[in-house]
């Protein structure tokens, strides 16, 4: 078997003395999805931060595609990266974001090729050509000189895909997809989401939509109080919880 | 309803009697304004001529604003030269604090508390100094210092020693007391701008994979920018009129050129009237200017722009000539 995407073993978090994430394992295999699911609070989405080091994890280790997130071994101390090379390890991972975070002040094709012209150096006739194609995918050819204020919530989710996926990167984060969105768009995010996990992108999404965890997740983590409370295919943990507190969280939200 | 069914109900706009009341006093003020500018005096001198084998005279009279000595001295080249000085001292001292402002206001944000503090202190001595004693003081600067010397810090290597009295002219000394008293100002400016970019801008730039330079300059400081402008179009036409102190330096700008001329003909009041003129001049085209850049920088922050003072105007003769149209139709139609 080849390198999991992503692998996690003891990884703690504390802010300001509190501990979010208390040793997390989690596996994530090449070209699978993967749902974390669990009430707010329970630190999800910190992990999913930890991952592409948009925080530091205190302790325990995380690899992304067989490289530790952030530090390096040298000899038998961990040493932290410097900004460039955290770039270039962020490079390679996509992330989309609960309240979408578009660039406010540039046009949706703007927003896509940002990251090809300043990061991965394309002129910018290459970077358009690769935003247009993008964009069709999610089904925005029309917007693209659209503001992303111009736009519905749905719509700017997907420009959001188009700008992470433009990186080509190896693994994509969703940190709450739909959750900002009102009921009747979340079913276009979801489609977009579908077609990427059938073409076999490796995606870790943290959501409420259990619907989608059910239909399209390969494996289901369920988080609480900062520890995988429980883990297995969707099935499982959704169709047959053994928790108590899985079972109450379920009959909460389903 | 007892009224027929194709006539419309009459709508009576609410009459604002005390705005009516206000307008007619403000009327009578600007009407008091203009007569007084534009009033003349006796000048105290007499001409005489013969009407029919009799002398006759008569006082002339002056324009009390001595508009016409306004009028004589507004184009002179001392006034231009001057002017000239002012507009480059505000461009040099703008330009440069708002450097320095940035650079204060990304130090102040640094999680280097040394960085953090110096920052804070930099605002603190010059905000907290009158600019003139500042001005002053770099102009005085060859006291402290008899040579400038650039080389390596705490040894006697040296690269290159300046005369600081002849480094320190006092166009030099304005522009450096200036800027860096700017540069106080501008840096919580840009750090109020900085800090109104919500946090999640710059987490998508760094989930791009941009480094920390790459996120300030491409996402977050183009979107401060909306929040930077306004005050310091404020800051601008504010340094417009502070150069005016560097006068007190030996710097002929604006007004010291116009104070040199009253020095010498006594013409105080008309050539503080060419100053004022002129500042004012520069005022409205910084104002206009600022406008077009809130408009440039607004871009995808409104989801319409508002319009330019030429759309607007062209809308408001277009709203009030449809009223007149609509007015006109509703009469013929009663009648």
């Amino acid at each position: 078997m080849s390198v999991p995407m992503v692998e996690a073993r003891g990884v703690h978090k504390s802010y300001a003395g509190v501990q979010v994430l208390k040793g997390v394992d989690l596996t994530v295999v090449r070209g699978e999805v993967t749902c974390l699911i669990g009430p707010s609070g329970s630190g999800k989405s910190t992990l999913l931060r930890c991952i592409n080091h948009l925080e530091k994890h205190d302790s325990g280790e995380l690899r992304v595609d067989g490289e530790l997130v952030g530090y390096e071994m040298r000899g038998t101390k961990l040493h932290e990266l410097n900004d460039k090379r955290i770039c270039a390890e962020r490079s390679q991972i996509g992330m989309v974001f609960q309240r979408f975070n578009l660039f406010q002040h540039l046009t949706v094709l703007d927003n896509v090729t940002i990251g090809l012209i300043k990061v991965r150096g394309l002129d910018s006739d290459a970077a358009r050509k690769k935003a247009r194609e993008l964009l069709a995918r999610v089904g925005l050819s029309e917007k693209d000189k659209h503001y992303p204020s111009q736009l519905s919530g749905g719509q700017q989710q997907r420009v959001a895909i188009a700008r992470a996926l433009a990186m080509e990167p190896k693994l994509m984060l969703f940190d709450e997809p739909t959750s900002a969105l009102d009921p009747e768009l979340v079913g276009e995010v979801l489609d977009v989401m579908k077609d990427l996990a059938l073409s076999g992108m490796t995606m870790i999404v943290v959501t409420h939509e259990m619907g989608f965890a059910r239909e399209v997740a390969n494996t289901v983590y369920f988080l609480d109080e900062g520890i995988i409370e429980e883990s297995g295919t969707p099935a499982d943990v959704l169709g047959a919880p053994k928790s108590e507190r899985l079972k109450s969280f379920l009959s909460k939200v389903l | 309803m007892n009224a027929p069914e194709d006539t419309a109900v009459k709508v009576v706009p609410v009459r604002h009697y005390g705005q009516w009341v206000g307008a007619v006093v403000a009327l009578v003020l600007i009407a008091m304004l203009v007569n007084t500018l534009f009033s003349k005096i006796p000048s105290g001198q007499y001409v005489c001529h013969a009407v029919n084998g009799a002398r006759r005279c008569h006082q002339t009279s002056v324009w009390r604003f001595s508009w016409n000595i306004v009028f004589h001295y507004f184009t002179t080249s001392e006034v231009l030269h001057g002017l000239m000085l002012t507009i480059y001292l505000t461009v040099i001292a703008m330009v440069a604090g708002i450097v320095i402002g940035i650079a204060l206001a990304v130090m102040r944000l640094s999680s280097n508390r040394l960085l953090s503090m110096t920052a804070w202190c930099y605002t603190w001595f010059f905000r907290g100094t009158p600019v003139l004693v500042q001005l002053f003081f770099w102009d005085y600067i060859s006291i402290l210092y008899h040579t400038i010397t650039i080389g390596v810090p705490f040894t006697h290597i040296a690269f290159l020693h300046l005369n600081a009295a002849t480094l320190f002219t006092p166009v030099t000394a304005a522009i450096v007391a200036l800027s860096l008293n700017e540069g106080a100002y501008m840096s919580e400016i840009a750090r109020s701008g900085l800090i109104s970019v919500d946090e999640g801008q710059s987490e998508a730039a760094m989930s791009l994979g941009m480094t920390r330079s790459q996120t300030l300059r491409v996402v977050v400081l183009p979107q401060a920018m909306r929040v930077i402008i306004p005050p310091t179009g404020n800051e601008v036409i504010s340094m417009l009129k502070t150069t005016s102190l560097a006068s007190t330096i030996a710097v002929i700008e604006l007004f010291g050129a116009t104070n040199n001329i009253s020095a010498n003909n006594f013409e105080i009041m008309p050539l503080l009237i060419v100053a004022s003129l002129w500042y004012l001049i520069v005022t409205t085209v910084l104002s206009t200017g600022q406008f077009y850049l809130e408009r440039r920088f607004a871009r995808g922050a409104l989801r319409t722009p508002p319009p330019t003072p030429l759309q607007r105007l062209r809308r408001d003769v277009r709203g009030i000539l449809a009223k007149f149209r609509t007015r006109r139709g509703v009469r013929e139609a009663t009648s």
